[in-house]
């Protein structure tokens, strides 16, 4: 088993809400110096067999169908380099 | 004979009752169909109606989207099969990309349920006929991710072509951030694509079809009878 | 993994000097001793787990048993009762075939803890009881107190309750139609979250839970168990196994409500087609709850294999499942032959569905694991042969000095200016402000019956498109008034909700409760418990609705600090035709507002003694029960013949508060006069009960007020509706725009 990470963002000029009510409360917890915040979705993928090139290819486009929505959102896929190097 | 019009329950659809109950009064037999049945029943048009499919987990509509009968939906609604998306309805066309966009959380970041003014921007889809261009309606609204965005191009293409069907009103009849209850660029709150069989919109006319319910007014009952006209005339 | 042998029956049968931690389990040692003397022998682990949750204050009622018998001793003849208290709900009665079933549940403590959770997994909980009586759920309401408004941890609280009470109910599709939301010191720190819910079946389709039939299936269907609300199980866990396992179970249960409305949409199926024989919902206590009530309201026993309930989290013990309070879950029993489609319906919701036992032969609950019986009970021992407290009560010492502090002695304003100025007041305080900051997150459309929701005085629904046939329902409270008194307290909560429902034009026919109140222990707290028991009691008589069932809710209370005594009652009405339902809003100028009902000097616990005193003493408004019940007829005949076209009743805040909110609701003002006999502060601010304003059609005016005159209601001519703003002649004027400012931005204000 593997795991393989894909992360999901809003694209950057999308409005984000959720980050924007993170920062605000940031000054009042005593967090300064943190100019923009903006959150966005993990998804931890439990994979059978090699992470080879062909798997992330279809991870890739798995990210790209379902687990993102790319009119607004862009996504990231990559290895989980610590669960890897943990084996 | 009259129309036959489909309604599809999702797992987490909640207006699907009363979408069929809106069809009825407009005098048009509703069918239920189920997500899981690619078959449509040769309906005549289909509405994805509100809810919270899939409880609205991953992104909302993004789960119904992959539905056995979307398949069929989609294909159909490419050659022509009318289709009104409501609320959760809406935000599975834009996964679907049936209709351009997508749908984000309020602004807010509260659920939202008010009765709503908006302006019919075109009167000239399957599912509007039966407003004036410009008419002023009061429609329920009531959703968590009602935020209508698209990027620059998108917006000015659904702009030139008379492609956004409703626009979000401030009481006074202007559109603006007063009136836009969750910051849905340009204040839109429906589009059509550019054959105008396919609509979307957030807010919900199958809860304004009765005098008694609700907020008492019946100006979404046009879409049902809007239809209707549309399929015993085609 | 090594642990050491399992804890059997047999094994503990044959070592009966093992030391169970069942103080820790919350059990006293008389009541442990209890349960070896029920056993004859100590209980095995899964034994203790069940007895001691199901012994716990929350699901055996053993501080409030004693009181709570009044309801039935005292419970007045009435043929609308078809399921009375003991069952998930009670069901009424209302015509045409229909029945329907509705409570109130608190869910406070954890909302406290973690606010969005606790209220939502508390609206989920309701509904799966109303789900389990075989109706459909048609509406929920939500009665809410916070602390002070302006308190920062009630702005922790308060939007999580709300967006928690929104995201589940709203997922679901369940119109929010009312419900209330009070703001006081006293709740800081126990913010009172009661979740109501009422359901619609056919008479035919009642279900209780009960299990019945020797092979016939028990069925655990519905989410995963996991490890949610588990933290005592928890000990008796690290005593039979070794660190293997996640350490700390959460307290907080997390909902799923998209699980819930497929939950729903199955079990209603599977009682459409006649599959189920009986049927319990998973809430507090679990499936030890589920597994015992329905073994001892049935005619037999019930053996479960514990192995087979899918989890969600394997590492858990058998204690631990039995006491997992993970939601989203049902069991019902079903004949053999029946299961097979049973099992179908849940697959096509796609919801797990699996057989964990049947009912047996005789008359034992006996549950399996790993091949060992690891329970061997009686289930009547479990469910509902839990001790019963006779707890001491007192009148608390300060009762008297309260009750002396009298309201009406407060100054009072000595200008017209004045008089202005605390009206303005009033009606921008946090109590009595308008609300729709927080009724806007909850959805009221869905289902498309909602014919009135909040602030409507009673939330109501149809429930025949044919007929009309509607149902109504109000919810109301005031600690205030019952710290004052906790006897009159209760009767004001009733005699307000039952005049709510008759305001709309229903026909009051039933009640159910949720009573919250601090410590049993402190003999304070158990007098005002029971005293507000046996005024809710003897008023449910004199009014001739029943107490359908009812939720109490004890221990709310921070150190020595008790609550107010906070008695909620909802009130349950029917209406034949929801055509001739009659809003709060104006509706046209011109039409004459009428007052029924006696105003008298009456200022203790009321909303201006707060607002503008800060003070709370004196004695609550005087109940006149028989008042109420004509004031209700006539409400009632006058929305029948189509003689009103508005009403409200005054309650906190006075008439002016009434006359506020129908004037802002339609969008059309009033100019009132000062009727003779009264001065215009009690005009305005009295709280005396029994009391609606009305407005009449000038054609109706005579048949109007010769009805009341036959019936000997008194009535007032006060003002007529009229123009943009809201006029005392001679006094001051205040137009809409400033009163929609006042009354609309306070709450906005507060939570930003």
């Amino acid at each position: 088993m593997a795991r393989v990470v894909v992360d999901v963002m809003l694209k950057p000029e999308i409005l984000d809400p959720q980050g924007q009510a993170v920062q605000r409360a940031l000054p009042r917890l005593g967090f300064e110096g943190i100019s923009d915040v903006r959150q966005g979705k993990r998804f931890e993928l439990e994979v059978d067999g090699p992470v080879d090139e062909a798997a992330l290819a279809r991870i890739h486009d798995l990210a790209e169908s379902f687990l993102a929505n790319t009119v607004i959102e862009d996504f990231t896929v990559r290895v989980d380099e610590v669960a890897e190097a943990a084996k | 004979m009259t129309a036959r019009i489909g309604v599809v329950t999702f797992p987490g659809s909640l207006d699907d009752r009363d979408t069929q109950r809106a069809i009825r009064l407009a005098g048009a037999e509703p069918v239920a169909l189920w997500h899981k049945d690619k078959d449509l029943h040769q309906v005549d048009a289909v509405v994805l109606p509100g809810g919270f499919s899939y409880g609205d987990y991953l992104r909302a509509g993004a789960i119904s989207r992959f539905s056995p009968v979307m398949e069929t939906v989609i294909e159909q609604a490419r050659a022509g099969l009318p289709v009104l998306g409501i609320c959760n309805g809406f935000q599975i066309l834009t996964e679907a990309h049936l209709l351009p966009g997508g749908m984000l959380g309020n602004d807010h970041l509260h659920f939202i349920c008010r009765d709503q003014k908006l302006r019919v921007e075109n009167a000239d889809t399957a599912w509007t006929v039966d407003y004036e261009q410009g008419q002023e309606i009061h429609i329920p609204l009531k959703n968590m991710d009602g935020r209508y965005v698209a990027d620059q191009y998108t917006l000015d293409k659904l702009e030139a072509e008379g492609l956004v069907a409703f626009r979000y009103l401030a009481r006074d009849g202007v559109a603006d951030e007063r009136g836009n209850p969750n910051g849905s660029l340009n204040d839109i709150a429906g589009i059509t694509n550019e054959a105008g069989n396919v609509v979307g919109l957030m807010p919900h006319p199958e809860h304004a079809t009765e005098p008694l319910i609700g907020t008492g007014r019946t100006d979404g009952l046009p879409f049902f009878t809007s239809i209707l006209k549309k399929l015993v005339t085609a | 993994m090594s642990r050491t042998p399992l804890d059997t029956v047999e094994h503990a049968a044959a070592t009966p000097d093992v030391e169970l931690p069942w103080a820790e389990l919350g059990l006293k040692k008389d009541e442990y001793e209890r349960v070896v003397e029920i056993l004859g022998r100590r209980p095995t682990g899964a034994e203790l787990a069940m007895y001691s949750v199901m012994w716990s204050e929350h699901c055996s009622y053993k501080s409030s048993k004693v009181h709570l018998r009044q309801f039935g001793e005292k419970a007045p003849q009435s043929d609308a009762l078809l399921v009375g208290i003991g069952e998930n709900a009670g069901v009424v009665d209302v015509g045409q075939g229909y029945a329907v079933t509705f409570k109130v549940e608190s869910h406070n403590h954890p909302s406290y803890v973690e606010p969005y959770q606790g209220a939502a997994t508390g609206v989920g909980g309701i509904v799966r009881d109303i789900i389990a009586m075989g109706a459909r759920p048609v509406a929920v309401v939500d009665p809410l107190r916070f602390g002070a408004a302006d308190h920062p941890d009630t702005k922790r609280v308060l939007p999580g309750v709300v967006a928690g009470i929104g995201g589940y109910g709203n997922c679901l599709g369940l119109p929010n139609i009312g419900g209330e939301v009070v703001f006081d010191a006293c709740y800081q720190g126990n913010p009172l979250v009661n979740a109501g819910a009422i359901g619609v079946m056919r008479h035919e389709d009642i279900h209780l839970a009960k299990a019945s039939g020797a092979g016939n299936k028990v069925i655990l269907y519905g989410a995963r168990t996991g490890g949610d609300g588990i933290g005592g199980a928890s000990i008796l866990a690290s005593e039979t196994f070794d660190d293997a396992k996640p350490s700390k179970r959460p307290a907080v249960q997390v909902g799923d409500p998209f699980q819930e409305k497929l939950l729903i949409e199955c079990t209603l199926e599977a009682f459409q087609e006649k599959l189920v024989v009986g049927i319990q919902d998973l809430g507090a206590a679990g499936l030890s709850c589920a597994t015992s009530e329905l073994a001892s309201n049935g005619s037999g026993g019930m053996r479960v294999t514990l192995d087979d309930v899918p989890l969600r989290d394997s590492t858990l013990s058998p204690e631990e499942i039995l006491m997992s309070e993970s939601q989203e879950r049902m069991c019902a029993v079903v004949e053999p032959e029946k299961v097979e489609r049973f099992l179908e319906i849940c697959d096509k919701w796609d919801v797990i569905a699996t057989v964990i036992g049947e009912v047996t032969d005789g008359d034992r609950l006996e549950i399996y694991w790993h091949g060992g019986k690891i329970v061997d009970v009686d289930p009547r021992t479990v469910a509902h042969d839990g001790p019963v407290y006779e707890r001491p009560y007192a009148r608390p010492s300060w009762q008297d000095e309260l009750q002396a502090d009298d309201a009406n002695k407060l100054p009072r304003p000595s200008s017209s200016e004045e008089l202005k100025d605390q009206v303005l007041k009033l009606v921008a305080s946090p109590n009595q402000a308008s609300k729709k900051w927080i009724t806007s997150q909850y959805d009221h459309f869905v289902q498309g019956n909602t014919v009135l929701a909040q602030p409507e005085d009673s939330g109501m629904i149809r429930i025949d498109e044919e007929s009309g046939l509607g149902v109504a329902i109000a919810t109301d409270g005031n600690g205030r008034y019952a710290k004052l008194d906790p006897y009159a307290g209760a009767q004001l909560a009733l005699a307000e909700a039952y005049r709510n429902v008759a305001t709309t034009g229903a026909k009051p026919l039933a009640v159910s409760d949720c009573l919250n109140f601090g410590s049993p222990e402190d003999p304070a707290v158990m007098w005002q418990f029971a005293e507000a028991i046996r005024g809710l009691a003897d008023g449910c008589q004199q009014l001739g609705t029943p107490v359908t069932g009812g939720n109490v809710s004890l221990y709310n209370q921070t150190g020595e600090a008790a609550i107010h005594p906070t008695p909620v009652v909802a009130v349950l009405g029917v209406i034949d035709d929801v055509a001739r339902r009659t809003p709060v809003a104006f509706q046209e100028e011109g039409q004459l507002l009428y007052l029924l009902g006696d105003t008298r000097e009456e200022f203790g616990g009321s909303a201006w003694s707060q607002v503008v005193h800060d003070h709370l003493g004196g004695l609550p408004p005087k109940v006149d029960l028989e008042r109420e019940r004509l004031l209700a007829e006539i409400l009632i005949s006058a929305s029948r013949d189509g003689m009103i076209d508005s009403a409200h009743d005054l309650s906190d805040g006075g008439l002016i508060q009434a006359v506020v909110e129908s004037a802002l609701l339609g969008g059309k003002g009033a100019r009132l006069v000062v009727p003779d006999g009264l001065d215009a502060f009690t005009f305005l601010f009295s709280e005396s009960a029994g009391r609606a304003v009305v407005a009449v059609p000038r054609s109706e005016e005579v048949r109007f007020n010769d009805m009341c005159g036959a019936r000997g209601l008194p009535v007032t001519r006060i003002g007529v509706v009229d123009g943009a703003s809201v006029e005392l002649q001679g006094e001051f004027e205040l137009t809409l725009e400033e009163l929609r400012q006042a009354h609309e931005e306070t709450i906005p204000a507060l939570l930003k």
